[in-house]
């Protein structure tokens, strides 16, 4: 396969089959988790203000009294990488002719100096994140195949988005090629893997909050 | 696979609802939750991981209620939870968890560890893999009233003694008496000044109040031991007697896991709501505070903190009550590094006093109460649970550290005027 094929399949029958299983994962996923449903609170509720499902979805985005010290990388490296993957993604301006393409509405992006800032931040967070996670012995003790192998899912779409517009290495179309590829990778194994956690954690943010909430504990 | 383990496997697939199957479908392996709990700060093994600590039943979950786990069961290619493994984990389920839910507060996909840990001692103790300790607690409090084997003779001499000292009548079986008053074993045995703080306190408020015989004892170990059978016995004492009595308001003592018993878990054990509310007797003491009925005098003069309790105040939501009341009878209270909503937990809550081969690992945690005390420096501490009393007095004890541990409750009622009873007639 010459690399001008590779790049017609990754952005053809690849794609559709990765988005396919992509979207059919996703869908298969929500249903088995939350189709479990679970018990109604006899006990007699306590209101208070602040206690409540929507509240801790947002207000665990924010760091617990005390816990900023104790683990900063986790938590800078983890907004910033969460950050700037918001960014490359979705404020790059050939991602957004991408969206335009499939949705067909799109929006202002940003310069591309800005995102390739971001992607430099991005690919910085998440090897500050790699060596914490090699070095710390909790994060050590807690790492399976999957922590890596999620860990190389995410970082390998950054890294060969940022060379091919860089043109280091290897010859823009293939590392393109190699990009598509990779994303498509991605969205094949995030519905199966802890990358799921991008649709999940908002209802465990619920769950908790609500499930303290009726307790009038704002979590 | 054994008969016991079946039943334990069976019990966990019950309890795994929507909220685990979330939670488990989230964690992203970061290890903040080791952060906040003191059993892997106080010793740094990273064994103690909260999330860890739920392993066997984080396996099940895939392989019985995911798509892509039973394929991997149906091929071999997933590791089935055994009965050495169950019995492995016991130390990481009871012995190193308080349920204290400070994990659950700084997990930042919002996992609430500790509502998984409840759960998961359930199928622990269906396999038959709870410790002996709380085992025997539970199993003594439905044969004979009380973990510690406290029977109603016991309690009646306690009354008797109280009536004496303090010259104030113990209501019993009383209908229609607006409180009723709950009670833990540590109480009846080892502080009753507990009961005599409720006589000053009812008293000076006119209120009425009774304890009852049928049901005197709150705490709950078959909850700690994760057996939900034995906790609705417990708790249905507790509500038939409340019922028996026609009373407003139950009163959980100052016993933080007696109050989730009862406040939050009782409704739900049960299967139906109360017709009477459960408050604890600080958010009692609160509202008394608050309606003016609550009238001291003088105040406490040495440097006094508080020690929260976890079923109290991050569990129960108790926290501004019992910063009034200090301040009521204190000039001098300080605040210890993290109180409140974040406090650290006591070392011996969940039943896990109850074990006596989790001791050494107890004292070890305890070191973090140790810091927050050093950073303060108290002549007194003062809580509002009998269990974190008695676990703080032995770690203080363990450390060589002079320091009174006493109940707000009794501090309350310590600075409440004796009052002027008239004797009965013929005498």
């Amino acid at each position: 396969m010459g690399e001008l094929q590779f790049l017609t399949w990754v952005r053809g029958t690849g794609l559709n089959l990765a988005i396919s299983i992509f979207l059919l994962g996703v869908l298969v996923r929500i249903i088995e988790i939350y189709s479990l449903g679970r018990k109604k609170d006899l006990a007699e509720p306590r209101s208070v203000a602040g206690a409540s499902g929507m509240n801790t979805v947002f207000r665990r985005s924010i760091p617990a009294d005390g816990m900023l010290k104790t683990s900063p990388i986790t938590y800078i490296g983890g907004y910033v990488f969460h950050i700037g993957l918001g960014v490359v993604v979705f404020l790059f301006a050939p991602h957004i002719k991408f969206f335009q393409d499939l949705l067909g509405f799109s929006w202002p992006g940003l310069p591309s100096q800005a995102v390739d800032f971001a992607a430099v931040l991005t690919i910085v967070a998440l090897l500050l994140i790699l060596i914490d996670r090699i070095s710390k012995p909790v994060k050590r003790y807690l790492s399976t195949f999957q922590d890596w192998f999620t860990w190389t899912l995410t970082f390998l779409p950054v890294l060969t988005g940022w060379m091919a517009v860089q043109h280091l290495l290897l010859p823009y179309t293939t590392m393109l090629a190699l990009h598509i590829l990779t994303v498509e990778l991605l969205l094949v194994f995030l519905p199966f893997t802890k990358l799921f956690h991008a649709f999940t954690v908002f209802g465990s943010r619920w769950y908790n909050g609500t499930v303290n909430g009726h307790k009038g504990v704002a979590v | 696979m054994s008969a016991s383990l079946e039943k334990g496997v069976r019990v966990l697939k019950e309890v795994i609802d929507a909220p685990i199957a979330s939670y488990f479908s989230s964690c992203v392996h970061c290890g903040l939750c080791a952060e906040a709990c003191l059993f892997y700060t106080e010793t740094g093994d990273p064994k103690y991981t909260p999330i860890h600590k739920l392993e066997p039943m984080r396996r099940l979950y895939e392989q019985e209620y995911t798509v892509l786990g039973r394929l991997k069961k149906l091929i071999g290619l997933s590791k089935a939870v055994t009965d050495a493994e169950l019995a492995e984990w016991q130390e990481l389920v009871y012995n190193s968890c308080t349920l204290c839910g400070r994990c659950s507060v700084v997990c930042p996909v919002g996992n609430d560890i500790v509502y998984m840990v409840r759960k998961f001692r359930e199928g622990m103790s269906a396999s038959g893999n709870a410790p002996d300790g709380i085992k025997g607690a539970a199993n003594r409090t439905i044969t004979i009233g009380s973990p510690m084997g406290v029977k109603l003779p016991a309690v009646k001499a306690q009354m008797r003694h109280v009536e004496e000292d303090y010259g104030l009548p113990i209501p019993m079986d009383v209908e229609g008496a607006e409180y009723l008053v709950m009670l833990s074993s540590m109480e009846i045995m080892n502080f009753p000044e507990y009961l005599g703080a409720i006589a000053k306190i009812m008293h000076q408020a006119g209120k009425t109040w009774t304890l009852c015989s049928t049901a005197f004892e709150a705490t709950n170990a078959g909850m700690q031991i994760g057996n939900s059978d034995l906790a609705r016995v417990i708790v249905s004492r507790i509500v038939d007697a409340a019922e028996k009595l026609k009373v407003k308001t139950v009163i959980s003592p100052e016993c933080g896991h007696a109050y989730t018993a009862l406040r939050w878990e009782g409704a739900n054990l049960m299967g139906r709501s109360f017709g009477f509310k459960v408050r604890h007797i600080i958010e009692v003491l609160g509202e008394f505070q608050e309606q003016g009925l609550l009238k001291t005098e003088g105040f406490e003069t040495d440097r006094l903190t508080f020690h929260d309790p976890c079923q109290l105040a991050r569990r129960g939501g108790v926290i501004k009550q019992q910063r009034n009341l200090m301040n009521m009878v204190s000039k001098n209270f300080v605040e210890m590094p993290d109180a409140g909503f974040m406090n650290w937990c006591c070392g011996g809550g969940g039943g896990a006093s109850a074990i006596e081969e989790g001791e050494e690992l107890r004292l070890e945690a305890f070191k973090k109460k140790k810091s927050q005390l050093d950073t303060v420096k108290p002549d007194r501490l003062v809580t509002a649970c009998a269990n974190c009393r008695i676990v703080m007095e032995e770690g203080l004890e363990h450390y060589q550290m002079n320091l009174p541990v006493v109940g707000l409750t009794e501090m309350i009622a310590d600075h409440i005027p004796n009052p002027v009873v008239a004797k009965p007639e013929g005498n």
